[in-house]
């Protein structure tokens, strides 16, 4: 099979989107960073919508202020409300930092935030008197909720950073990654005995305990002293295949402070990981502890022991574009045959950073479909006729359709429990994986022969 | 009370009240636009469209504007459809920046054509978001061009998020809804007859209420728009009588009909017994010539309140005492709840709303007991701040006021369109007071950090 298979209906409304908006993934990033207030300069829908879509996955409260534009204020500009709206939600939140994004609206009748944030700095009597400003333009029709996200992680440095002296400092920039895979990775840091700055780090302000009074800005959090220092940092790795370096926040360290910016995929699979721990190990010029030698040993273990199960599979795969490049080059390694990757997004680059990882990807019959839809997507199954889906919870629709196990990875998972706790990276996160994928098979098995055999 | 230490913003000092003996009489703000920088619990005029117009199971709806409004509002609510299912679809012409420049007409009018071809819908809804309202695109002309074409109603909805409220959203959807009504023939259609509006079929509640009504012999000619479907609406102006609950969003389509076609309406509650049993008897009682439709109305309500009253009483017994905040779209709801939750013997610290009105706030003044605060447009630092104060056991909302309870160790029952458990009707009312039960009285809460679970 060749990756000119029969081309999808050519059509021009979305269907049922396997992407989400721009801002969404600022205000989850802005939720990364200690002290820190997400902040919308547009109406007042915009930012309940996307609260009610992010609190569906993370179960916790979160609080998204908003611009609340009116007619007038469309007409007009933004910029009395949008001073209004900081000065209100200063006195409410008292926050550390501002963490404001645009929406279509302001960024169609052309606000100039910037312009306006001077403006208001000079009313209020100077930035000492003020939280910290960072500042994302997030336009929806140019991109989807990932550029958002790291749009707001690059202003952010961008916004703190300071340059000087070298310290022995690494700075992680982990993508929209789980709050499990958050702290995993934090843990590993510090096994390595680095000094490590996470942005951003929303693994507790997502994912934390119960509270005694409400907690207008929850505990956790990257410090911005953290991200200011990450401008003396020795390295950068940042997590992500197709992210280019204009559009970073390693990008802009390296080009701005000369620290230098590894780029790795997602360390999903045995490969993936071994790279990344090899960056670290290079790094801190230490071997990888003896904790992860296990777990890595105990994953080529179960390598072993499931194998069967699933070679030659066949499973479709979508989400956003760096889950499902690392995903599939996981799923080569296990056997499994990912015979569409898919994604919402447009990067362009999809099918070529894959060709770098899955070098014999026309052969073994993967289609790589950027800017597709579930429509689309479930179109393709009906030919492609897959074992099973990878992704999302929004394809549960067409799982339930098409009688396909889906297993659930990524953002969103809004029909599952404890999506925010999934481990996806290192070690760990594919032994987790792995076994969710062998089970399945083995589950569908089950199921479907007579005997019912509780051996399997 | 103490507003101070929370620090009520500027603005909406007046959109909260304590009800005190011999305390000051304020009148509550409302219908006011959302402050800026207050994190409200609203959404935006096009959320107020989607929600009445979502049911409609055999149109196909398509958002107009860039993709987040479609994405996030893709197969939202628990309405189900005994039929098509068009309405769990998420259409949207997701427009990138070349057509915010040069305009998105083409790309609508492609998208709609294509849709229609693909997926033959009875009607079509075009919601402008936004963005649409500020580029001008002239939806209604593609609108009316593509009906020509496809012989179809193909009906514009004019809810740009910021040209007001959630209830200028329901207006928008009232008055598409108005365009298809006096279309269809009204033969056949019984004198003793009604449309049923306000009600969205959530967990199948539309049919739990219409089989009250079916069973008093009475015909009930369209949902609006529960289960709905494009003939009936556009046949329901040949109904007798049009029966309208949740206020907010479906009176002014009441009201229209009423004008236009004579239909008068009454307004109603499915939620609780008290209210429930009240809606069929006034429904009844438009039918004073039919003296066996009372009849039936009250061998109902005594049948089903047999059936689920010794249940109930267990309820009760449990949860006396216990307090409940309720913070729900529209104030109307929280009449019912009221009621419903004294029924269980509980009592109401909080009540609020989202888009209450004067009279709705005047109202719940009166019904509310001593030392009840009352709300209108609260944000998550207020109704934390007063579930707390207060010492709620249960907090009554939607989504976003879900993870706010369950945070502080606070019980919560879903009351709002996602719903998958119906509330509505005698049936609802035990399930009601069974989810609240289940969560009010969960041995979880002994771990909360404000029930000393703190270590
Ligand atoms: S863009 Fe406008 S219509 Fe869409 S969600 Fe935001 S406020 Fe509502
Ligand atoms: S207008 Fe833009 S930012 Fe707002 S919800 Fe729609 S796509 Fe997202």
């Amino acid at each position: 099979m060749t990756t000119n298979a029969p081309t999808m209906t050519a059509k021009t409304a979305t269907q049922n989107a396997c992407k989400l908006c721009n801002p969404l993934g600022a205000c989850l990033a802005f939720r990364g960073i200690e002290q820190c207030v997400p902040f919308l300069h547009g109406s007042q829908g915009c930012a309940t919508y996307i609260r009610r879509y992010l609190i569906s996955h993370y179960k916790e409260p979160i609080d998204i202020a908003s611009s609340n534009f009116n007619e007038e204020t469309a007409v007009f500009g933004g910029s009395h409300n949008l001073k209004l709206g900081l000065k209100n939600v200063s006195q409410q939140y008292k926050p550390r930092v501002i963490g404001i994004a645009t929406t279509c609206l302001s960024e169609t009748i052309g606000d100039d935030v910037p312009m306006i944030l001077k403006e208001y700095e000079a009313i209020m009597g100077g930035a000492a008197n003020l939280p910290v400003m960072i500042f994302a333009s997030t336009p929806s029709y140019s991109g989807t909720h990932i550029d958002g996200f790291h749009a707001a992680v690059r202003s952010a440095v961008k916004t703190l950073a300071v340059g000087g002296a070298k310290k022995n400092l690494v700075n992680l920039f982990s993508g929209m990654i789980s709050p499990a895979d958050i702290r995993y990775m934090k843990e590993i840091l510090t096994d390595f005995g680095m000094p490590f700055m996470l942005l951003p780090d929303y693994s507790q302000t997502l994912d934390g305990g119960p509270w005694a009074e409400y907690h207008r800005i929850p505990p956790g959090g990257t410090p911005t002293s953290a991200i200011a220092d990450s401008g003396c940092a020795s390295a950068s790795i940042e997590f992500s295949s197709t992210l280019e370096a204009s559009k970073s926040a390693a990008g802009y360290l390296e080009a701005e402070f000369g620290v230098p910016r590894h780029q790795l995929p997602l360390p999903i699979g045995i490969k993936a990981s071994d790279r990344f721990f090899a960056v670290l190990e290079e790094l801190t010029e230490l071997q990888m502890p003896e904790k992860y030698e296990d777990e890595r040993r105990r994953l080529v273990d179960a390598y072993a022991d499931g194998h069967k199960y699933i070679f030659g599979r066949k499973a479709i795969l979508y989400g956003e574009e760096d889950l499902v490049i690392s995903m599939a080059a996981f799923l080569r390694e296990i056997g499994v045959v990912p015979v569409l990757c898919a994604s919402g997004g447009k990067s362009g680059l999809m099918k070529k950073r894959m060709l770098e990882l899955i070098p014999d990807l026309e052969e073994q019959g993967i289609e790589v479909r950027e800017g597709v839809d579930f429509v689309d997507i479930e179109h393709e199954a009906e030919r492609l006729q897959p074992d099973m889906l990878i992704g999302n919870s929004k394809g549960f629709t067409m799982s339930k359709k098409h009688d396909l196990p889906l297993i659930r990875i990524g953002f969103p998972i809004h029909d599952r429990f404890g999506g925010q706790c999934l481990h996806h990276l290192g070690y760990r996160g594919t032994q987790e994986l792995f076994d969710r994928i062998v089970n399945t098979v083995i589950e569908e098995r089950q199921k479907s022969s007579p005997i019912g055999y509780t051996y399997m | 009370m103490d507003t101070q230490n929370i620090n009520l913003l500027e603005g909406r000092e007046k959109q909260v009240y304590e009800k005190t003996a011999g305390g000051a009489e304020i009148e509550i703000a409302c219908d006011k636009t959302s402050l800026s920088g207050s994190v409200s619990q609203r959404a935006c005029v096009f959320c107020g469209s989607r929600v009445v117009l979502y049911p409609v199971a055999d149109a196909i709806h398509i958002v107009h504007g860039p993709i987040g409004c479609a994405a996030y509002t893709w197969d939202i609510r628990g309405a189900v459809s005994s039929g098509p299912e068009l309405h769990r679809l998420s259409f949207s012409t997701d427009l990138q920046e070349m057509d915010v420049i040069y305009g998105g007409e083409k790309k609508l009018y492609k998208s709609l054509v294509e849709l229609i071809d693909q997926y033959q819908p009875n009607a079509a809804f075009i919601y402008s978001t936004c963005i649409i309202g500020l580029i001008g695109d002239d939806i209604d002309a593609v609108c009316k061009k593509v009906a020509k074409e496809k012989g179809i109603p193909v009906l514009p909805v004019h809810s740009e998020g910021f040209k007001g409220t959630k209830k200028d959203g329901y207006k928008a959807a009232c008055h598409a809804l108005m365009k298809l009504i006096g279309q269809g023939s009204t033969e056949g259609i019984s004198k003793y007859s009604i449309n049923i509006l306000g009600e969205f079929n959530l967990a199948g509640e539309a049919w739990i209420i219409r089989e009250y009504y079916e069973k008093m012999g009475i015909e009930v000619v369209a949902t609006m728009t529960g289960d709905g479907r494009i003939d009936d609406i556009r046949r329901s102006h040949g109904a007798t009588l049009n029966v309208v609950q949740c206020s907010g969003s479906m009176t002014t389509l009441a009201k229209d009909m009423e004008e236009k076609y004579g239909i008068p309406y009454i307004r109603v509650s499915y939620f609780g017994f008290e209210d429930m049993s009240k809606s069929l008897y006034d429904v009844a009682q438009h039918f004073p010539d039919r003296p066996d439709i009372m009849e039936k109305a009250k061998e109902i309500v005594r049948d089903e309140i047999r059936k689920y009253y010794p249940e109930m009483q267990k309820f009760k017994a449990a949860l006396t005492g216990k307090k409940a905040a309720i913070y729900v779209g529209g104030a109307f709801k929280t009449f019912s709840l009221i009621k419903a939750l004294r029924t269980i013997g509980m009592s109401v610290v909080l009540a609020g709303s989202q888009t209450g009105n004067k009279q709705d706030y005047k109202n719940l003044k009166e019904m509310c007991d001593e030392g009840t605060v009352i709300v209108d447009d609260s944000n998550p630092v207020e109704l934390s701040k007063f579930v707390l104060e207060k010492e709620a056991d249960l907090l009554i909302g939607g989504v976003k006021e879900r993870p706010i309870a369950f945070k502080l160790g606070v019980g919560f029952c879903d009351h709002n369109h996602e719903r998958k458990i119906p509330l509505a009707g005698f049936i609802g009312m035990y399930y009601f007071a069974k989810e609240v039960y289940e969560s009010v009285m969960s041995p979880v809460w002994q771990f909360a950090p404000r029930k000393g679970g703190l270590r």
